[in-house]
């Protein structure tokens, strides 16, 4: 038995948790995490099932970016596991992370703003390919023409065609943004962590992502999404966890969630649902 | 690689080499034409290209580098002395031991970014600079700086006072006064020594531009644009760090085993502090991050280290003569405190007005040139690059 479905098992005996949810590819036991005192997740436990588009929607303040950073090794749980696919992913590396399989797109855009719009698409894509690390000082960047067609179909499938050559320091932030999108879709990672991938994006850019995002569900990426925007939130997820003071208060279809009163309490408001 | 490289790549390269090899013609006419002086240009040249590739395409900032051109230097000159007067082992000798020592010191240094990286990769110069005058006396000879002597006749002498060539001695080749570096018997002393220098540092600029042009150069580069995000994209940085450390440690290695190649004679001083900074501003000066910028930088400050250093107010006088004798004085005078002993004066003042005008160094100049140029032809193209809408690629 791993390390993972130790510690899996374990924590799901102690705390009664169903440990055999079939097809269950993220799985978050009893995490916990304080800053100075504030507890920003408290006893979080979330299962993402393969395949489905997972939304995690709360207040500000909720917790929500700090499960994300906990999930992708940024921030150290105090306690409790992240298994991803049979792999604890607690005390790992952001980049023995990814190369698992788990990719992010983050809030605020994060790019290599000194490379252009396809060599930023294409370093992805090499770290899929070569692995965390590879040698290789006479390989010609310029000669890599079956990623760098891949990349420029992903440039194209979120809109930048004609950007392609720009740097990314010239886009503006809702490009920057379908940039990021791009970058964690030439990957073709296994869960995909999409945090408020539309903000700073017009209403028909919005709409445009959702489309995108909607075709790649059909691929069969499973996603989590952290988004404020109720729309993009309906339109995508096939189930919804609430996060308000750092705990999950509710998770379900988004039927359900429209018409739990906890959530109306807490986050939608009554004239909302 | 070679298949891939564009028409403006190969373009460069010739242009480069032809510029280097002609050095000895087109330098005549500013006084810089002399052996010596093309050796510095070649050897310092190798010495920034290395560093560029660690500071220019990763941002990190060595103040450390000096210390693999001394250890190059005294590398290659204890090749003389215990293996041949030959330098071909010496510069293998000289890029192995350098990249052993720059592999240690890139695993400590690149626990950190930034200027604690920095601060630590000067720790490293300067204790190594010490050491080199205390402890490691035996093996540095101290100040008075590691040399070749003849060989010895008996084994009672010792290895400071006799040296022992082991190849030379089973290969029979005589010796005649003062030993002599040699490429097969062809002595790397005045013009053949410069044109060994300057087809290394046309090899060297090869390498770096494979290396910039490479997915591993490109990783370079990602790490100097957001090194973060790299890392969540599933690159482990470090391992390219100390690649990058360790290549440009090598090219200090080699520029270091040449110094002693040229001139045979290995001191401390190599491995100062100041040692470290002069390759920092050949490379700003120059233009980081370019290929050609940190040659550039290095010709430049080496000429003006040997030509300005040497000029006095009997050249100033002359340069003025068409001046009126008071106004001749009195403009001697101002640029007599530049000149000398105050080259450095010169090199700061140079090196502040690049990097406050030109922040991308002489490179930058060059470019904005050809900008101007360019726009003086004809009008600059309106951007038209627009962004189509998601919706519509379908």
């Amino acid at each position: 038995m791993s390390v993972a479905e130790t510690i899996r098992d374990d924590v799901a005996g102690e705390r009664g948790f169903q440990s055999d949810i079939p097809d269950r590819v993220l799985h978050i036991d009893d995490v916990h995490k304080s800053f100075a005192g504030l507890h920003a997740l408290s006893n979080v436990d979330l299962d993402v099932r393969q395949g489905e588009t997972h939304a995690i929607i709360g207040p500000n303040g909720a917790g929500k970016s700090t499960l994300l950073n906990v999930c992708v090794g940024r921030i150290e749980p105090d306690r409790g596991a992240v298994v991803f696919d049979g792999d604890a992913l607690t005390g790992k590396s952001p980049h023995e992370i990814n190369q698992l399989g788990v990719a992010r797109v983050f809030q605020t855009p994060e790019v290599f703003l000194d490379l252009s719009v396809l060599e930023n698409v294409m370093v992805p894509a090499l770290s899929r390919r070569d692995g965390h690390f590879k040698l290789n000082p006479f390989t010609a960047f310029s000669g890599e023409t079956e990623i760098r067609d891949e990349a420029e179909a992903v440039i194209a499938d979120v809109g930048l065609k004609n950007r392609i050559h720009m740097t990314a320091s010239s886009l503006s932030r809702g490009d920057k943004r379908r940039l990021e999108l791009a970058m964690g879709l030439i990957q073709h990672p296994k869960l995909l962590l999409l945090d408020e991938p539309t903000a700073g994006m017009a209403r028909h850019d919005t709409n445009a992502t959702i489309d995108l995002l909607r075709k790649i569900k059909e691929r069969g990426m499973t996603k989590v999404i952290i988004e404020h925007d109720m729309h993009v939130v309906f339109s995508l997820a096939d189930r919804i966890s609430v996060l308000a003071g750092g705990r999950i208060i509710a998770q379900g279809s988004p039927e359900e969630i429209k018409n739990n009163p906890k959530v109306k309490e807490a986050y939608l408001g009554e004239e909302q649902v | 690689m070679l298949g891939t490289f564009s028409r403006s790549d190969w373009l460069l390269l010739v242009i480069f080499s032809a510029v280097v090899l002609t050095l000895p013609w087109t330098l005549e006419p500013i006084g810089a034409a002399y052996p010596d002086l093309l050796q510095k240009f070649a050897i310092y040249g190798i010495f920034a290209v290395g560093f560029n590739i660690l500071f220019g395409l990763t941002g990190y900032l060595s103040f450390g580098h000096a210390a693999f051109l001394g250890v190059g230097s005294y590398a290659a000159v204890w090749s003389f002395k215990l293996l041949t007067m030959n330098v071909l082992p010496a510069l293998a000798l000289s890029i192995a031991i350098a990249g052993v020592f720059a592999l240690l010191i890139g695993y400590i240094s690149l626990r950190r970014a930034g200027i604690y990286f920095s601060i630590l990769t000067l720790a490293f110069a300067q204790m190594s600079y010490n050491l080199a005058y205390s402890v490691l006396t035996p093996i540095t000879n101290g100040e008075t700086g590691l040399q070749v002597r003849a060989i010895r006749k008996s084994a009672e002498v010792s290895l400071r006072d006799g040296d022992v060539r082991i190849i030379d001695q089973a290969l029979g080749i005589p010796e005649v006064g003062v030993p002599i570096t040699n490429l097969f018997g062809m002595k790397m002393s005045g013009y053949p020594g410069f044109y060994f220098c300057a087809v290394l540092l046309i090899v060297c600029f090869f390498i770096a531009m494979c290396i910039s042009r490479s997915n591993f150069g490109m990783m370079l580069k990602a790490i100097k644009s957001n090194q973060n995000r790299l890392n969540y994209t599933g690159i482990h940085t470090r391992p390219y760090l100390i690649a990058a450390f360790v290549i440009s440690g090598m090219y200090a290695g080699l520029a270091g085993s040449l110094l002693s190649i040229t001139d045979p004679i290995a001191g401390a001083e190599r491995m100062q502090w100041t040692a470290s900074g002069e390759v920092v501003l050949m490379t700003i000066l120059g233009g980081a991050g370019t290929l050609v910028g940190p040659v550039l930088g290095a010709g430049l400050i080496k000429y003006a280290e040997q030509k300005v250093s040497s000029w006095n107010e009997g050249i100033l006088h002359g340069a003025f003569s068409f001046l009126p004798e008071p106004v001749q004085d009195f403009v001697v005078e101002f640029f007599s405190f530049f000149v000398g002993e105050g080259w450095h004066l010169t090199l700061g003042l140079m090196f502040m007005i690049i990097v406050i005008f030109l922040p991308g160094g002489v490179m930058e100049g060059f470019r904005r040139l050809r900008r101007a140029f360019a726009n003086g032809a004809s009008p600059p193209p309106r951007p038209v690059a627009t962004t189509t809408p998601i919706a519509e690629r379908d």
